[in-house]
């Protein structure tokens, strides 16, 4: 799966999320889901929890911890379907 | 802990208090009672002459018998762990009867998730004739910090 892909399945699960619309239709690789999205805390646990719903990958504390961007969770994704 | 000891953690006191009794509490879930004083001071107005529990106040007392009593056993039980705070992230509740003063209601807690901090559960409010008067999901994020 190539990043434009995992991108595409990225993000209608961070738009449920964003208070910002506009930074979702204009997602890229350097996205951040706190500055750009404004995705509150309990919001982004809600991400994490449908990526690994979407992806069917368990996400550890310390993989959730650097969460925080769309480069970082492309990094996690890639390395959990990796080990799968 | 204990019911006793979570009691004794909740952060609320008179007139913000809306657990009385902790019924049952376990890994996941709890229940609780809560008597609606008919001389509690919102009831002067809502309504003007018309006294109706507040629906923010129903939601209130499912959060603090469910969400934080749940929140605070479950980090204070933990191996090493220290009860915690919990702050109130989202709500989505259905009413179904209004209660009024004077009723004591009972509320059950089922925990839908507790990960990466967050608590989700699924929470119901009965009347004394086991009516559900409101129901739905409550989650907060369970912190060290008060206001963190």
């Amino acid at each position: 799966m190539d990043r434009a892909d995992l991108i595409e399945r990225l993000t209608p699960i961070i738009a449920t999320y964003a208070q910002d619309k506009d930074a979702v239709a204009s997602i890229n690789e350097t996205t951040d889901f706190i500055k750009d999205l404004r995705i509150n805390s309990a919001n982004l646990v809600d991400v994490i929890l449908d990526v690994e719903e979407e992806f069917d990958i368990e996400i550890d504390n310390l993989s959730m911890e650097r969460m925080l961007n769309v480069t970082a969770a492309i990094e996690i994704i890639e390395d959990k379907l990796k080990t799968k | 802990m204990n019911k006793e000891e979570i009691l004794a953690h909740l952060p609320y006191s008179k007139p913000f208090l809306f657990v009385d009794e902790l019924l049952h509490i376990d890994e996941n879930g709890s229940s609780g009672t809560f008597n609606f004083d008919k001389d509690l001071d919102f009831y002067k107005g809502h309504f003007k002459d018309h006294p109706v529990t507040p629906g923010v106040i129903l939601t209130e007392t499912m959060a603090q018998i469910g969400l934080v009593c749940l929140g605070i056993y479950l980090t204070g039980s933990a191996e090493g762990g220290v009860p915690g705070h919990v702050m109130l992230t989202s709500t989505a509740i259905d009413f179904m009867k209004p209660v009024f003063p004077g009723e004591k209601v009972k509320v059950i807690a089922e925990k839908v998730y507790f990960r990466f901090k967050k608590l989700n559960c699924t929470v119901q409010m009965l009347n004394e004739q086991h009516e559900v008067v409101c129901k739905g999901t409550i989650a907060g994020m369970v912190t060290n910090k008060m206001n963190a």
